[in-house]
């Protein structure tokens, strides 16, 4: 069942260093293919570590393997680095300031 | 008259591109000259002392390779723009980056030469004179060509970039507009309480973080300039600071705030809102809490604690930008810092991402008056954000060519402006590989700035730095690419009588 959350893109150390190894390497596609989750919500949606999800909004849907977010994300909040994926849930509309809505997107997401 | 509006039109844009012709003419660069004299200074041990730049200087070679000490040398990776680093380069490599932080480490450890064209049209090696001729011609012919990016590139090379397109009559844009953009209007309309990170680092006894992860976007920031550094008028650095951080997440900079104010998503506005009032002696609705996520008890200490301080900074980041009310957020963050004037000296900063993104405002704003998002179709500078900036500009599939300079938007623009930039011609400049110079009609590979190439860049708080590069590299600058662009657009446009 799809359950409704807000996504937060940003930026990680880990995605800062393995961006300078360079974007194909496979820490930086992991760091910005990762979804990070409440682990209470992991629970409620029997989603374990490593789990593929489906997350989807008006502007998009991606699906990628979700793991803990441990005590950063409180319920209901969702993390994943920029990059491809977060970009796919983006809206070309930027309201008139040339900055899309970049965080706090309303996605849907279920496990696959 | 227009011969009169030519001739300053001519001088206008000649000493945008740094070639004012009292002093220099499009030949005999000056900036050229200076990097390769700071580079030759760098390489060869034997100059004379007086010769050298700064303090760069070399250790006896240890081995067949050369062994240079580089120091001060500047990191560019993020927004901090440290100028501290202690380089040890061996032949073509950094091996050693003492003061750099984890990301300065990556950045100086892994911009090595690698083995990539100097350039390539659809994808396939070219010489680096076909590929110019190739670039040119693009941009020339183009109805609507933007120019965007430019937040890691030097401050020379943006000045370029803003004649290329002011000669085509395009757009010019930088990753500001996907970053602070919104910050840089705010700025418009409520002003900015400013001051430069050494004020901080010296002044700054309450610091409210907003929005922002310093400990893995800006890991030096907390220990140069704002936390926990010894300043004159905090000689006992962390103690005599109080430090508030604001995030929707509980992020690890948390664990270096005294106070940490979880609020709820989309909430800053409010939030900010909420303490402007209490800093005019206004009570907020207690429906705030419901709101922000924030008791107004809570919000009631903060505001003792901010009044009561000698000299308070916010130091907000993207969490306030992107976020649903932008430009409304950053404007409530300003609007809070000016109030607080009226109580004690207060600033608010906004923490810059890339590490030439302040110098990309700087030289924009004072090429055209405007820092981002400026259209020159009309021959002067109109700036609208949301009409002339670059994600709306391919969302709305209006722009026909595309020359980025430094950055990779097709990894993080919307789909449907990806999906446009995909489908134009385009001019790519990056020293690594990225999904934008996949797609490129011409991409040329460059040297690094900052590692190979000297210049100049502005940190985060507004201060020019220079560059001290490290070694060669068999790559042009992207200054020198964009030069030779802009004389060759300019030898088509002259043939044409234009």
């Amino acid at each position: 069942m799809a359950v409704e959350f807000i996504l937060i893109p940003g930026r990680t150390s880990r995605q800062g260093t393995s961006l300078n190894e360079g974007k194909y390497t496979a820490t930086y596609q992991e760091e910005i293919n990762t979804l990070r989750m409440n682990p209470d919500d992991m629970q409620q949606m029997q989603i374990s570590a490593g789990d593929q999800v489906r997350m989807w909004n008006d502007f998009g849907e991606v699906t990628v393997p979700c793991i803990s977010g441990k005590d950063e994300l409180p319920q209901g909040l969702l993390f994943i680095s920029y990059g491809d994926k977060s970009s796919q849930l983006m809206p070309g509309e930027t309201h008139g300031t040339g900055m899309p809505d970049s965080k706090g997107l309303d996605v849907f997401v279920e496990k696959v | 008259m227009n011969g009169g509006v030519d001739l300053h039109r001519e001088f206008q844009l000649r000493w945008f591109a740094g070639d004012a012709p009292t002093v220099y003419d499009l030949d005999t660069p000056y900036l050229e000259s200076r990097l390769s004299h700071h580079i030759r200074h760098i390489s060869h041990k034997n100059q004379p002392e007086s010769s050298r730049i700064m303090s760069t200087v070399e250790a006896e070679p240890q081995t067949s390779t050369d062994l240079k000490i580089v120091e001060d040398a500047t990191c560019t990776f993020c927004g901090c723009v440290c100028d501290d680093m202690v380089l040890t380069v061996e032949g073509n490599r950094i091996t050693k980056a003492k003061n750099a932080c984890i990301l300065g480490k990556a950045w100086f450890f892994n911009h090595h030469i690698e083995d990539r064209p100097d350039a390539t049209i659809e994808g396939q090696p070219a010489s680096y004179e076909d590929a110019i001729e190739r670039a040119a011609q693009i941009l020339v012919n183009a109805q609507y060509p933007v120019t965007y990016g430019l937040s890691d590139t030097t401050s020379e090379a943006q000045r370029v970039a803003v004649a290329i397109s002011d000669w085509i009559g395009g757009n010019v844009d930088t990753t500001t507009s996907v970053c602070h953009g919104p910050s840089g209007m705010a700025f418009q309309g409520v002003g900015e309480v400013t001051c430069t990170l050494g004020e901080i680092k010296n002044r700054a006894d309450y610091l409210i973080f907003w929005g922002g992860n310093p400990a893995e976007s800006h890991p030096r920031h907390f220990t140069k300039y704002s936390l926990m550094p010894k300043g004159e008028f905090v000689p006992n650095g962390r103690k005599d600071r109080t430090a508030v951080l604001i995030d929707v997440r509980r992020t690890k900079s948390a664990k270096a705030a005294d106070i940490f104010l979880q609020i709820k998503p989309r909430s800053d506005f409010e939030l900010a809102w909420a303490l402007r009032g209490l800093a005019k002696g206004i009570d907020p609705d207690p429906s705030v809490e419901e709101k922000t996520g924030i008791s107004v008890e809570q919000l009631k200490q903060v505001m003792d604690g901010m009044k009561a301080a000698k000299f308070g900074a916010i130091l907000f980041g993207m969490g306030v930008t992107m976020t649903r009310g932008k430009h409304l957020n950053s404007e409530a963050v300003l609007a809070l810092a000016r109030d607080m004037n009226r109580h004690t000296r207060w600033v608010a900063k906004p923490m810059r991402g890339h590490g030439n993104v302040t110098g990309a405002d700087n030289v924009v704003s004072w090429s055209t008056g405007y820092p981002f998002g400026v259209n020159l179709c009309r021959g002067y500078p109109r700036f609208n954000p949301g009409e002339f900036t670059t994600s709306d500009l391919l969302a709305r599939k209006e722009a026909d060519a595309a020359l980025i300079i430094a950055s990779d938007p097709m990894s993080n623009f919307s789909q449907p402006a990806r999906d446009h930039l995909a489908s134009i011609n385009s001019v790519v400049l990056d020293p690594k590989l990225s999904d934008t110079a996949k797609v490129a009609t011409v991409a040329f590979t460059t040297s690094t700035y900052g590692i190979n190439t000297g210049g100049t860049v502005y940190r985060m708080d507004d201060v020019p730095i220079p560059l001290r590069p490290a070694f060669e590299s068999p790559y042009r600058s992207d200054y020198e690419i964009l030069k030779a662009i802009l004389k060759r657009i300019r030898e088509i446009q002259l043939q044409a009588g234009s």
